[in-house]
């Protein structure tokens, strides 16, 4: 079910923002103009995942050597600090079997949008999830 | 349960019958020392040598040292018990010296006494590489020295040394120990260069004696975060006497902590549980549980492998009276590996059959 969140100039790059709907907590995220949603709530114990830190990913091809890079593209849960990739929703210490769910985030015109229920003006481009 | 026929001891302690005992096996220079110098032993207070923990009061013979002859280790342990392999290790405190040329000669001469008075004496022996650890180079030249004898089947540090055992100063130790195929051996006890608890010193050996339990935590958490499995993936580390019940419960916490700055350790790419299922052993001696099968297997439930643990007497050490039991509630084939594969499977330089 197709959701509009907000038009694009209210979530600039770096910001997130909580929605609900259709029964669902999501948090949607701006990386540099590209739209991510994920599950508000962390898999471990139902954390706030838009109330968490972000950061880049710490990355290591042997011990004392650090790469950190893709800054701000993974957010931590505020209750216990699990990190989890924003662009996937898989968790850094499990990516297989951990991970937070993720819905599909797109920008559309305001033109296509208009048989929605959200009021919606032609010439602007919103946020849509998927949820 | 009974022990099955041809168990492998992990864990013999020799004992030094006094400083001139490696006498022979030192430099002039360092010999002379002894005398020179007054020096008395390095009989340290981890084992107190008169404490009941340190020998079994019927194990002490009238008018010698106890557990300085082969003949004793035969008649207390290898013939009765029909023990086919024994792993010796000597907690002569070595390790207490804090001028690290003198360590190193005196901790090479009871290697030597090792190969000597016990190796030599009974194909069924197999050693331990004592390392002085006090200075990385001179720990790697005694694996050097030492690794050429086949006989010689792991080397061993205490578990309170001078810093946490995994920090990088201590790499160039684990690289000679994988070019050796020789697993790392941790024992309970101290250099002495911190208090023996990380609340200061305790009043009690009681006190004392379980503060290794935090000890091996603190190595084990070491280790792992360091990286040290992820560099040297074929290290195997054998923890003695370190009791086996608190391991589950103590990885729980680090593994918990672990998930949340996971980022902090980056190279750490596993659960450290899963890490020390493959590359960690522990002997069976003590194994704190209390005396219930049902107790047992749940901690068995817990390590979540049959593969980590290994049968040792603790010889002389007070763990247990009259002949060996292994803890209730383990079946047929757990004691086989506990006494045998796995003991087989972690010292790749310790075959059955014995060469006289």
């Amino acid at each position: 079910m197709k959701h509009i969140v907000a038009p694009v100039a209210e979530i600039p790059p770096g910001e997130r923002r909580l929605v609900e709907a259709h029964g669902k907590r999501v948090v949607v995220f701006n990386l540099a103009g590209e739209f991510f949603a994920l599950s508000d709530r962390c898999p471990h114990q139902g954390g706030s995942l838009a109330a968490g830190p972000v950061m880049g990913l710490v990355e290591s091809p042997c011990p004392g050597e650090y790469h950190y890079g893709r800054a701000g593209e993974i957010i931590r849960c505020p209750w216990h600090a699990w990190e989890f990739d924003i662009r996937t929703g898989k968790s850094r210490f499990d990516p297989r079997r951990m991970k937070v769910r993720a819905f599909p985030a797109c920008v559309e015109k305001g033109e296509a949008l208009q048989a929605e229920t959200f009021p919606v003006l032609i010439e602007e481009d919103y946020v849509v999830v998927e949820l | 349960m009974d022990l099955p026929a041809g168990a492998i001891d992990a864990d013999l302690h020799p004992m030094v019958p006094g400083l001139s005992a490696l006498a022979p096996y030192l430099p002039d220079l360092w010999r002379d020392q002894i005398t020179l110098r007054g020096m008395e032993g390095f009989d340290t207070q981890a084992y107190p040598p008169k404490a009941p923990k340190t020998v079994r009061a019927d194990w002490r013979p009238q008018g010698e040292w106890p557990a300085s002859r082969i003949g004793h280790l035969r008649e207390q342990v290898l013939d009765p018990w029909r023990v086919s392999r024994g792993i010796v290790t000597p907690l002569y405190g070595v390790q207490l010296v804090f001028n690290e040329d003198m360590g190193h000669a005196f901790t090479a001469a009871l290697n030597d006494w090792t190969r000597a008075e016990w190796l030599d004496a009974d194909p069924r022996l197999a050693g331990s590489i004592v390392l002085p650890m006090f200075n990385a180079e001179h720990a790697v030249a005694e694996i050097e020295r030492c690794a050429p004898d086949p006989r010689f089947v792991q080397a061993m540090v205490l578990v309170m040394g001078e810093t946490p055992l995994g920090r990088r100063h201590n790499w160039p130790v684990f690289e000679a120990l994988v070019k050796h195929n020789l697993p790392l051996a941790i024992h309970a006890g101290t250099a002495y260069r911190n208090p023996v608890t990380s609340l200061g010193w305790p009043s009690w050996y009681a006190e004392d004696y379980a503060a290794n339990q935090q000890a091996f935590q603190s190595t084990m958490a070491s280790l792992i975060t360091e990286g040290v499995f992820v560099r040297f993936p074929t290290l195997k580390v054998v923890l003695l006497e370190s009791g086996v019940s608190w391991l589950p419960a103590f990885l729980w916490r680090l593994v918990k902590g672990w998930k949340g700055v996971r980022f902090e350790v980056p190279w750490l790419d596993r659960n450290p549980f899963d890490v020390v299922r493959e590359n960690v052993r522990l002997s069976i001696q003590p194994f704190d549980a209390p005396e219930d099968a049902e107790t047992v297997q749940r901690v068995m439930d817990h390590l979540g492998s049959d593969q980590m643990l290994l049968w040792s007497s603790d010889w002389p050490h007070w763990q247990f009276d009259g002949p060996p039991r292994l803890p209730p509630g383990i079946d047929a084939t757990l004691a086989r590996k506990i006494c045998v594969e796995n003991a087989l499977s972690t010292f790749d330089r310790l075959a059955l059959e014995v060469t006289p």
